[in-house]
């Protein structure tokens, strides 16, 4: 239940500036993939095509190809919302739906596509996502109460307990880390670890120490300047991309002396 | 062991320099009498009483707080004296309202019949013998608060699915498209029709399809939605715009398509703003009077078909009683039951209110642990 994702030659506009220019990368299947670089550099852009989230902003669009295990998820006819399904996202800020209980937010994905579910179903989808999101002890008594009571940490894991609920291919992570603090990271972090058995991750970190602990692989964006695009400048292994990059750029951004 | 001495002081050197608590009630009190006796050289009256009262106590606190407690806080007793005022001076005639409502309401209301009688073969004989002979008072409201009710509810039936289907529109479809802008415009326009020339509208465009001299309870509904309409659009518009777009692409990231994220995640998430919109739209028409004259006409009997014949409402109810009253020579049972009708109608509207309060916090997102 995992997918590989292959990128070809992959331009990200929007309206008539080219955000993203020239993306080639390779996504292993049950495996975890950092993308690190400055601010501004597109990657959480390039993120978002790898789902086409970015088209919900006017204007947005690509040029190339996204090839998850074969399939072109901008060939003619796919309708994002099928892609949308098999490829999950966590987003920077933690954002339960604000009218849902706890066990409502799991089922969302289910519900709000009125999928019919029986409540035996139901339960065990719960619970099975809410383990597999490190969060069920913590929940498992006040499964009725709203979502935005939790911790921000808890409110995080909740939603993507919510993105596996859905059993997507691969499970996009945009910054998921960036509001929480140090022991919720570990959460979140430790959780990522579990999550490759099954899934194909894909995080955006701005945290290097982070990138280097979880992932198996670490893809490096940069920007030329300001108003120029962000480019893919390398992607290797994360032990080699920290130790022994190929690139001078690379180094000098992992070894902190820019960005 | 050691102990630190502190020593025992009467104040504490941090309060130092400040005015007493009991100060604005002392300046109050001496604010009130001074008032008291300068008017009383004058000629007392409770109004003149207030004016001076106020200023006395503005300038003798701010005198005080200056000399004792310097510029800061003399600035600061100021402009609390100020706001607290205009407070003050919003709020008098509000309460000079409901209380004149209530004095002269009342009677009317307690009489009995009054709510589920109408003014069906009432004439001014029985009015005439009330007063003279002090038989009791007959006729009552039951018509014109059916018609009220009634149209508001047929004209709320028009406005919301139209109201809110078009800030759907306008928040979530329109991107700042050329017909958004134009809707929004002409939304904007609509809020500042004059209530006359919606009800000559409605009644024009009922002459003109269904036929001259066309006076319904439908007309009137369709007059008040062309009011209703514009208040909807925008305070559901406004309520759509403060759904985060974090919750709209959480669920579009989880496959939702754009339709039900919008009825079931965005909809839901400002349901309370929206409801309580539409209340206030709703006491917003309850109390229009011209468009209602001019659409549905006046009537003495209980009708119930809001699409045929004369119709009367609470507000066309008062105007006309008090213009013409039922009986000429004796005008003050009419205008009994039109104050008895200006309470139901504020009542009407003050639950309303209420509704939307409680609309607001059943919908409210849940929170709590």
């Amino acid at each position: 239940m995992s997918k590989r994702i292959d990128v070809k030659d992959l331009n990200v506009y929007y309206s008539k500036f080219l955000a993203v220019e020239g993306v080639n990368i390779n996504i292993d299947a049950k495996s975890v993939t950092a993308f690190i670089g400055p601010s501004g550099c597109g990657k959480s852009t390039f993120l978002r095509t790898l789902n086409r989230m970015h088209e919900v902003i006017p204007g947005a669009r690509v040029e190339g190809e996204v090839l998850l295990d074969g399939d072109n998820l901008y060939g003619p006819g796919v309708d994002p919302v099928t892609v949308r399904a098999q490829i999950g996202m966590v987003f920077q800020r933690p954002n339960p739906f604000p009218t849902m209980s706890i066990r409502d937010n799991v089922l969302a994905g289910v519900k709000l596509n009125n999928t019919k579910i029986s409540k035996g179903e139901a339960d065990v989808l719960v619970e099975r996502s809410l383990q597999g999101a490190n969060l069920w002890n913590e929940v498992k008594d006040r499964l009725g109460k709203p979502g935005s009571g939790l911790s921000g940490g808890q409110q995080q894991r909740l939603c993507i307990a919510r993105a596996i609920a859905v059993e997507p291919q691969v499970i996009l992570m945009d910054e998921p880390c960036s509001a929480l603090d140090p022991i919720s990271t570990l959460a979140i972090e430790d959780l990522i670890n579990d999550l490759k058995d099954q899934y194909t991750v894909v995080i955006v970190t701005h945290n290097m120490q982070q990138a280097a602990r979880v992932s198996d692989k670490t893809a490096f964006f940069n920007i030329a300047g300001t108003g120029k695009p962000g480019k893919l400048i390398e992607f290797g292994d994360t032990p080699t991309i920290f130790s022994n990059p190929t690139e001078k750029a690379t180094e000098d951004y992992v070894s902190g002396r820019f960005g | 062991m050691t102990s630190t001495l502190t020593p025992v002081r009467k104040r504490s050197a941090l309060t130092k320099g400040q005015l007493p608590k009991a100060a604005p009630y002392i300046v109050l009190a001496v604010a009130l009498v001074l008032g008291a006796a300068i008017l009383a050289l004058i000629g007392f009256n409770a109004f003149g009483w207030g004016l001076v009262s106020a200023i006395l106590f503005a300038a003798g606190l701010v005198g005080w707080s200056l000399a004792v407690e310097g510029a800061r806080k003399a600035k600061d007793k100021l402009a609390t004296c100020l706001v607290v005022g205009a407070f003050l001076i919003a709020l008098l005639p509000l309460f000079s309202v409901i209380w004149t409502v209530l004095v002269n309401g009342l009677p009317g209301l307690l009489d009995p019949g009054f709510l589920n009688t109408s003014m069906n073969g009432v004439t001014g004989a029985f009015d005439n013998k009330t007063v003279e002979e002090g038989a009791p008072l007959l006729g009552g409201i039951y018509h014109a608060l059916m018609g009220t009710l009634l149209i508001t509810v047929l004209a709320t039936l028009i406005s919301v699915p139209v109201g809110l289907l078009t800030a759907i529109y306008l928040v979530e479809y329109g991107e700042d498209r050329a017909l958004a802008r134009a809707i929004t415009f002409f939304v904007d326009v609509m809020t500042g029709i004059p209530s006359i020339v919606a009800g000559l509208f409605a009644a024009a465009a009922f002459f003109a399809v269904v036929g001259p001299g066309t006076k319904t309870g439908a007309v009137a509904a369709v007059a008040l939605s062309v009011l209703m309409i514009p208040v909807v659009v925008r305070s559901s518009e406004e309520m759509l715009k403060i759904v985060p777009n974090e919750l709209r692409e959480a669920a579009y990231a989880l496959g939702v398509r754009k339709w039900r994220t919008i009825l079931k995640v965005v909809l839901p998430t400002a349901i309370s703003g929206i409801a309580s919109g539409i209340t206030l739209a709703i006491a917003r028409v309850i109390g229009e009077t011209a468009p209602i004259l001019v659409t549905a006409g006046f009537a003495t009997a209980i009708n119930t078909n809001v699409f045929s014949g004369w119709m009367a409402s609470l507000p066309t109810f008062i105007y006309t009683q008090i213009l013409n009253p039922t009986s000429p020579s004796n005008p003050d049972p009419s205008s009994q039951r039109a104050w008895g009708a200006a309470l139901v109608l504020i009542i009407l509207v003050m639950l309303l209110n209420l509704g939307a309060r409680l609309i607001a916090r059943m919908f409210a997102p849940k929170t709590g642990r």
